[in-house]
């Protein structure tokens, strides 16, 4: 081994992941429109959504009382949405710049890498739905932060889905190259009318009804509103929901492995087109 | 150097490698590459057809072959970017992939299949893979490389607004970013002008030399195989052709260059070329 390079390869190495934040961050400051996607969509929704919150309590004595549960299941479900987007281009960059061989050749590890995913989908969040907070806070005036202690759990069941959702999306794209790009999109609008973002599980048929509760982010959405409307915190749905999401994230974090040797056995990781 | 790891006097094609007589080297178990009856298939193609070779350490090995005839694949089971179908690639001594993260940090490589990231510049390039592979001194070690591969004058310009040329220098300060034990190349003076490449090649054998470092490069650049090698292993349809030292294989086919043996080979000329 050379003197030039210390012995860090056993482990998982925090110089490593921090090396694949520094590319991302690079990255992001080297490039306006980056920046721009990041506060522009989050900004537009919450507008949007404010708009239609104001004016439907106006004229429903329901939504009057139940001060802001749109605009917080618009922030909610941006943190979903967002944190999974947030993990997943981060990972599409690799594949656009041709540089995934580069990193698979290094001693980088997957967990290593999907650890700085996770840490550049918070930084890209925050640059994303801070603003939007404000926003609302200003626009509409609804705190986001007033919920308080809840906003940790919901917070962390969110990021734990749309990481796992993360995951799962760039695992088949790292097998099946980027002509799977599309997944990364859409994969988490499939979620979107099952995890009761805007209505009550039992607006659901009952059958969909199991469905919805085996994803946690129902249970935020639920928790969200019986905060909002009823002031009680559920703190068994948002246990509940964590244990879903333990399950869920490991199993993500095993089928991008098993991806990942899929394609090593299929010779993607040379090709990585379509 | 490369009469070390093989032994292929017969002229009449050459003897698989592992059958090869084994030198002291080999019988240490200190080979850089030792690759055993490996075989990849996708699908219905053999890429891949039960090759066998060993690689001493401090020699450059030129794989030769036309396109197809499986340099690439050969080259990406020994870094693990493929999976082989059956066979065994040891690196360094470590298997792989099994323990391939005890000999990554050892090793590096470049090939035109990858880039480096566009938007951000070369030091910021250099940089995150310095980091990678826990480069001691990193600063000090870029402006190594800046000064020995001449890229000071863009070190902090994007990546993706440098020209073919200063692309591949940069390619190749991240392969040696962490001074590699052993270098793996794939056409590594593809799309540079006669001057640079010949620059670029000088630049790797200096590097041989002084780190006693071993060198495995595809090209299809005869000339540069010719100059550079001190082994060449030419390929076909996935199988080993031929494997021994350019002058000797030279010699065999009783041709004058390393072009018109290969020609020999594409065309399916051996037997008659063989002396």
């Amino acid at each position: 081994m050379s003197e030039l390079v210390s012995h860090q390869h056993r482990g998982i190495s925090l110089h490593r992941i921090n090396a694949m934040v520094l590319r991302y961050w690079y990255l992001l400051m080297s490039s306006w429109p980056r920046l721009l996607e990041l506060v522009y969509w989050p900004a537009l929704q919450i507008i949007t959504w404010g708009f239609l919150q104001t004016y439907i309590s106006q004229t429903s004595g329901f939504f009057a009382k139940a001060g802001g549960s749109l605009i917080g299941a618009v922030i909610l479900w941006d943190i979903l949405f967002r944190g999974q987007l947030g993990f997943s281009i981060s990972f599409l960059e690799e594949m656009w710049a041709r540089n995934l061989g580069n990193l698979m050749m290094s001693p980088l590890k997957p967990i290593e890498f999907l650890l700085s995913l996770m840490i550049m989908s918070l930084i890209r969040l925050a640059i994303g739905i801070v603003p939007m907070t404000l926003l609302a806070l200003f626009f509409f005036g609804f705190n986001f932060y007033a919920i308080g202690v809840p906003l940790i759990a919901f917070f962390c069941n969110l990021i734990f889905t749309s990481w796992s959702v993360g995951v799962f999306a760039s695992g088949l794209v790292l097998r099946n190259g980027l002509g799977a790009e599309s997944i990364v999109w859409t994969l988490m609008f499939a979620v979107m009318p099952l995890a009761c973002i805007y209505y009550p599980v039992d607006v659901l048929p009952v059958w969909l009804q199991y469905v919805a509760w085996a994803l946690p982010p129902t249970y935020v959405f639920e928790g969200m509103r019986a905060l909002l409307i009823d002031h009680v915190f559920r703190a068994d749905l948002m246990i509940d929901a964590l244990v879903i999401n333990a399950i869920l994230f490991a199993a993500s974090f095993a089928i991008f492995l098993a991806l990942l040797r899929s394609a090593k056995r299929h010779g993607s990781l040379l090709s990585g087109g379509e | 150097m490369n009469g070390q790891m093989q032994q292929s006097e017969t002229g009449q094609g050459h003897p698989p490698a592992a059958e090869v007589p084994a030198s002291a080297a080999d019988l240490s178990g200190s080979a850089a590459i030792d690759v055993a009856h490996l075989v990849k298939v996708y699908k219905t193609t053999r890429a891949v057809d039960d090759i066998s070779f060993r690689i001493a350490r401090g020699s450059i090995t030129g794989l030769l072959g036309g396109n197809g005839a499986g340099k690439t694949t050969t080259i990406a089971m020994i870094m693990g970017l493929v999976l082989p179908t059956s066979g065994r690639v040891q690196v360094l001594g470590a298997k792989i992939p099994e323990q391939s993260y005890d000999v990554l940090g050892r090793m590096n490589f470049e090939s035109p299949y990858v880039d480096m990231p566009m938007r951000l510049t070369v030091r910021q390039n250099l940089t995150i893979f310095g980091r990678l592979y826990a480069v001691k001194h990193l600063r000090e070690r870029i402006d190594q490389l800046a000064t020995d591969l001449d890229l000071k004058d863009f070190l902090d310009r994007a990546n993706g607004k440098l020209s073919a040329g200063q692309k591949t220098r940069v390619a190749l300060a991240k392969a040696l970013i962490n001074q590699p034990e052993l270098l793996l190349l794939d056409e590594p003076t593809a799309s540079l002008d006669p001057d640079t490449a010949d620059w670029v090649r000088q630049h790797l054998e200096t590097y041989r030399k002084s780190h006693n470092a071993t060198i495995l490069l595809a090209s299809h650049n005869m000339l540069e195989v010719e100059r550079l090698c001190d082994r060449v292993i030419i390929m076909k349809r996935g199988k080993i052709e031929d494997d021994d030292s350019p002058d000797r294989i030279m010699a065999r086919y009783n041709r004058d260059t390393l072009e018109e043996v290969f020609l020999d080979v594409a065309r399916g000329r051996l037997r008659e070329g063989a002396t």
